[in-house]
């Protein structure tokens, strides 16, 4: 048996989620039509009016919402309330360069900060535990979601943010820190700089993570138990829908069980839209249920992955999702950022360059890189060095301000990128993310 | 005035530069004087030839060029030869962006050339000071 932060919802029968759920959706629809113009133009578009909408099994009558919607409703399309009852916003980047703002009411808030106090509490979390959290702070969900669910259990929250490896250490040892909230990568990149100062696994307090915001394989879970010693967590979640916390680990480590009292997913067929029978293999798509200041409907996720309702042996009844296995899009996640081609593709053009480019990612040291490549014009060909050097350097920053993370810029001359068939190859991804 | 120089931009690869020389020797260019500027990831090949036009034709099909005007200058064969020519440049307020020697032959004597930020201004103070440079006609045949 497992521990619950809020048992009797984490533990509820199907009937009484399923109840729940279809007393949520059909108030949700209504609200999010009557303050949506958007997506209200999206459901008469369809047909579909609020009182078709009676329960969940109904939800696959709604129009999808894409990141293409969120792109043409920026910034407050999808704003289903008032600003004045708002209290924050998150943001991630969009596919060409206009980002995806969410907002939250105090509801919303508190709405997601349980979400990841569920997933600490999974994960062995206590108001007896140190939580040191090391994702970024700021517009990234990643730090303030855990970072509020920390709170929500009562740990002593480390507010560490991202980077500075040697602080990380420092308050890890010093303050004894039991619990690591941060990308796989960065948790992996902990593990190996421990060791580099030579501490042994068991040196450190440490006994579980919540690890997320990018994908990693088993393999790499292994490893990062073995150096830091202790179990690592999967958690899973999307600015859109909130942040993490959408879904998370139990101590079957097998699956990321979804907070189905706020969250409705659906498993569909990417090229065609249908709905999936239950145990395919296909795109998530998310339905928040009762979050009031941005509530999106039937949200089409891109990850691809397979829902199981088999019991858990942790007790908890809702239905769990694998680890995406991969994109129904080009979305690559770099760093835990999420990078599209398509906005790679718009700095170089707004720079000057030709739309020849050739992305290639990487993962040395257990951390991403992420090299450009770039066919050079003979309009920014200079004889000067100096003049090419700042070029490169001027590209660099301006693929940093669109992207959040910043590439290495390689200058190549015309027709080096390799073609194949006639159409360049954009991305060539060299991490192994999947199992 | 002033001479016109190629420059290609070149991949930090075995074997690319030794293909762009192969081929205008293939194609009959004589090149008169050259320089590579180096970086870590690509180099730059900055050619004179007897033949700017065509060297540009050849050479732009496969690579990035860039073609600007450069001033070859005239060394006497004595100490502060290119002091005085530097000095000129240097009162005048024109920046040296680089510069490189070559000898043509030993009738026609050692030269400097120099990429400046503003050839006219540097082309008309040479000739001022009387210190010879090239054109474009004197290098077709040296």
């Amino acid at each position: 048996m497992g521990n619950y932060y809020q048992p009797e919802i984490e533990t509820a029968s199907r009937e009484e989620i399923l109840a729940i759920q279809n007393e949520k959706i059909v108030k949700q629809v209504k609200h999010v039509y009557e303050n949506v113009k958007y997506y209200r133009d999206l459901m008469d578009e369809k047909g579909v009016k609020p009182e078709d909408i009676k329960g969940v099994d109904d939800i696959k009558k709604l129009p999808f919402l894409t990141k293409a919607d969120l792109r043409e409703a920026y910034p407050y399309g999808l704003l289903a309330t008032d600003l004045k009852n708002c209290v924050r916003i998150q943001s991630t980047s969009g596919t060409t360069g206009k980002r995806v703002v969410a907002f939250y009411t105090q509801g919303d808030i508190d709405l997601w900060e349980e979400c990841c106090a569920r997933a600490i509490v999974a994960a062995g979390g206590t108001n007896e535990d140190v939580c040191q959290v090391c994702y970024g702070y700021g517009l990234f969900t990643g730090g303030p979601g855990l970072n509020g669910g920390s709170h929500k259990v009562g740990c002593l929250t480390l507010p560490m943010s991202s980077g500075n490896t040697e602080r990380q250490i420092q308050f890890m040892m010093d303050l004894k820190s039991t619990i690591l909230c941060c990308t796989p990568s960065y948790a992996a990149y902990i593990g190996e700089t421990l060791a580099e100062h030579g501490y042994k696994p068991e040196d450190n307090s440490l006994k579980a993570g919540l690890f997320g915001a990018e994908p990693w394989t088993e393999e790499m879970r292994r490893n990062i138990e073995k150096t830091l010693g202790i179990k690592a967590y999967d958690i899973y979640g999307l600015t859109e829908t909130s942040g993490p916390g959408v879904s998370f680990e139990c101590c079957e480590q097998s699956g990321m069980h979804i907070n189905e009292d706020h969250f409705y997913a659906e498993i569909i067929d990417p090229e065609t839209g249908e709905v999936l029978p239950e145990g395919s293999k296909g795109e998530l798509v998310f339905t928040s249920l009762d979050k009031e200041a941005f509530p999106l409907l039937r949200y089409r996720t891109r990850d691809i992955c397979v829902l199981s309702r088999k019991k858990c042996s942790c007790g908890r009844t809702h239905v769990k999702m694998s680890k995406p296995m991969g994109r129904s899009d080009d979305m690559m996640i770099i760093r835990g950022v999420n990078v599209f081609p398509s906005q790679i593709e718009t700095v170089l053009l707004n720079e000057g360059y030709t739309p020849n480019y050739q992305i290639v990612v990487d993962r040395v040291n257990n951390s991403d890189t992420l090299d450009i490549y770039v066919e050079l014009s003979p309009e920014q060909f200079s004889d000067i060095v100096s003049v090419n050097q700042s070029k490169e350097k001027q590209l660099e920053g301006a693929m940093r301000t669109m992207l959040g993370i910043g590439p290495r810029i390689h200058l190549v001359p015309p027709k080096t990128i390799v073609r194949s068939e006639g159409k360049a190859v954009r991305v060539i991804d060299n991490r192994k993310l999947h199992d | 005035m002033a001479i016109h120089q190629i420059s290609v931009f070149v991949q930090n690869k075995p074997g690319k530069l030794v293909g762009i020389i192969e081929e205008l020797a293939n194609k009959g260019i004589n090149i008169r004087a050259s320089s590579i500027a180096d970086t870590a990831e690509f180099g730059i090949f900055r050619l004179i030839t007897n033949d700017f036009d065509k060297t540009r034709e050849i050479l732009s099909e496969n690579n990035v060029t860039n073609v600007t005007r450069v001033i070859a200058a005239k060394m006497e064969d004595k100490p502060g030869a290119l002091y005085r020519v530097v000095d000129a440049l240097s009162e005048a307020g024109i920046n040296i962006e680089y510069m490189y020697a070559f000898t043509a032959s030993e009738t026609f004597g050692a030269y400097v050339v120099f990429r400046v930020d503003d050839v006219d201004a540097a082309q008309k103070l040479l000739d001022e000071k009387g210190i010879a440079t090239l054109n474009d006609e004197d290098i077709l045949d040296m």
